[in-house]
């Protein structure tokens, strides 16, 4: 960690309901170098909104307030609209988790690549092709010519997620917000696809921010966890410390899955506390 | 052991597409019995071409005895019962729970429908207070508790689980899985399981088989995988993908 990218002190998402507020991020700080910090937690912890408010694409009805969010140094909340779009996609990138919902099924991928190059930089339309072409390269896949006409329903979901990474990479981020990557992935496809994404991060020496609810997926990838839960962060800690976790809702997490080789019946489930949510 | 499920040749074709070719399986009485590969690789095919879901073209299957013929009747939905994968989409979403689990117990017939409905709330772990809410005002563990007491209300000798667990958290997966061993053991009932996760298939079940592309590549007992005795390298690429992410 020599030098901060990311500042987050005291972030808060708020959502208007019919019942009242509800504040989805209660208060979350981190601040992340380049390096992979991983962020865990159930459906509804605030993992996800707590990476969509960094990257600025929180709904327009919740409200985002931090004491401080900072990327390279510059105020994400006070700046306009426009400055912040041109960070988004340029110097901040984020991955979803569905290639079939998050691509645009009527645009060729190779298309969509060469627009978010467009968008941020004033290159040829020869050489952004080139780029594309280069980046899917990049991303294994074996013949990227013939992909870039493809559309994003022709293709498997690992070739979909890594276009989706290509696309994200191109612009040469600083900071990539993965917002569980490979969930929507089958297990041996997730690894390839994992291995990608660490092998570019670590050449190009990205910040990354990885989202998941699998705790033992997050500590194997990732240097350090941040563990969520009802919006807070309960714990924080280096994923290679992560067998010596203080907080019982982490080592729950760490326990109630089925590992193969460890007979338990019935398997340890959470006993959730009210006080971890205070 | 008498043999509950009995799966011979199973082909299930859509347009021109073969999503099984030629299963066999047999599953004993009392039995958990899993199905591991990846998406498309049948394993959900196969569990829908049991209770009549998929376009049989080829093949038999036999159930507590009886071989099945095209169409299935009440008396097969009565000992065969399945809980779908996304409890999400599986629970009508204007119904009470109360409607939902009446509605088996009308098309059956079956009168003491206040006393089964009570009890299979109460056996998946929910009280009366969640008789009459809606699947909406359910969590997602809570709507899949709903879908297995609906299994159970008719009281089937054979569930049939496709990746019960799959669209869960963690910690709710193992309530589920518990829940799913309870009933087991108190009704002694044959469990056919489908999942994508090794680790879940070696916890719930005593034999697997795992498949690819339509066709099974190999039958072990679970401790078979838990020793990493198996033949196949499509097996031994599945068991190294479940140890997670390892930096080359």
């Amino acid at each position: 960690m020599s030098d901060t990218l990311l500042e987050v002190d005291d972030l808060r998402v708020t959502f208007p309901t019919r019942t009242g507020l509800v504040q989805a991020v209660r208060g979350v700080s981190f601040s992340l170098g380049r390096e992979r910090l991983g962020i865990v937690g159930e459906s509804g912890s605030g993992k996800s909104q707590t990476g969509r408010a960094i990257m600025g694409v929180t709904p327009p009805q919740a409200e985002v307030s931090a004491k401080k969010l900072a990327f390279d140094g510059m105020d994400l909340l006070s700046m306009s609209p426009r400055e912040r779009r041109a960070l988004r996609g340029s110097r901040i990138a984020m991955i979803l988790q569905d290639p079939k919902y998050s691509l645009d099924p009527v645009m060729t991928i190779g298309r969509q690549i060469v627009e978010t190059l467009r968008t941020h930089e004033k290159v040829s339309k020869a050489e952004a092709r080139e780029r594309a072409l280069a980046m899917l390269q990049a991303v294994q896949i074996r013949d990227p010519a013939r992909v870039f006409d493809l559309y994003p329903h022709e293709v498997s979901g690992g070739m979909g997620q890594r276009a989706m990474i290509a696309m994200m990479l191109v612009t040469g981020p600083e900071l990539m917000i993965a917002d569980e990557p490979t969930s929507a992935l089958d297990v041996t496809v997730q690894l390839d696809v994992l291995k990608i994404l660490d092998k570019l991060v670590a050449e190009r020496g990205m910040g990354l921010i990885f989202i998941s609810h699998d705790l033992r997926l997050v500590s194997s990838f990732c240097d350090r966890v941040v563990v969520m839960y009802a919006g807070k962060i309960v714990e924080q800690i280096k994923a290679s410390e992560l067998r010596d976790a203080q907080h019982p809702y982490t080592r729950g997490l760490l326990n109630c899955m089925p590992r193969i080789g460890f007979e338990r019946h019935p398997l340890p489930v959470l006993d959730r506390k009210p006080e971890w949510a205070a | 052991m008498t043999a509950s499920i009995t799966v011979e040749g199973l082909e299930v074709v859509f347009d021109r597409f073969r999503a099984l070719k030629g299963v066999s399986l047999e599953v004993s009485e009392g039995e958990s019995y899993g199905l591991v590969g990846e998406s498309g690789s049948g394993k959900s095919t196969l569990l829908r071409a049991i209770t009549g879901l998929a376009p049989v073209s080829a093949g038999t299957v036999t159930v507590n005895g009886k071989t099945l013929g095209k169409t299935r009747d009440k008396a097969f939905y009565r000992e065969v019962q399945m809980v779908f994968q996304d409890p999400y989409g599986s629970l009508h979403p204007r119904q009470t729970v109360d409607r939902l689990l009446q509605e088996p117990l009308a098309i059956h017939g079956i009168a003491d429908g206040e006393k089964r409905i009570e009890r299979a709330l109460d056996e998946v772990g929910l009280g009366k207070g969640f008789r009459f809410r809606y699947a909406h005002q359910l969590s997602g563990g809570q709507r899949q508790r709903v879908a297995i007491a609906r299994a159970l209300i008719l009281e089937p000798s054979i569930l049939l689980l496709d990746e019960p667990t799959s669209a869960l958290d963690a910690s709710v997966q193992a309530e589920v899985l518990n829940l799913l061993e309870e009933v087991r053991r108190r009704r002694k009932l044959t469990f056919l399981m489908v999942s994508h996760d090794l680790a879940i298939i070696t916890h719930m079940c005593e034999r697997l088989m795992v498949m690819q592309n339509g066709e099974a590549v190999e039958t072990l007992t679970a401790s078979q995988l838990i020793g990493h005795r198996v033949s196949e390298d499509y097996t031994r690429n599945l068991l190294r993908a479940s140890e997670g992410f390892v930096r080359a």
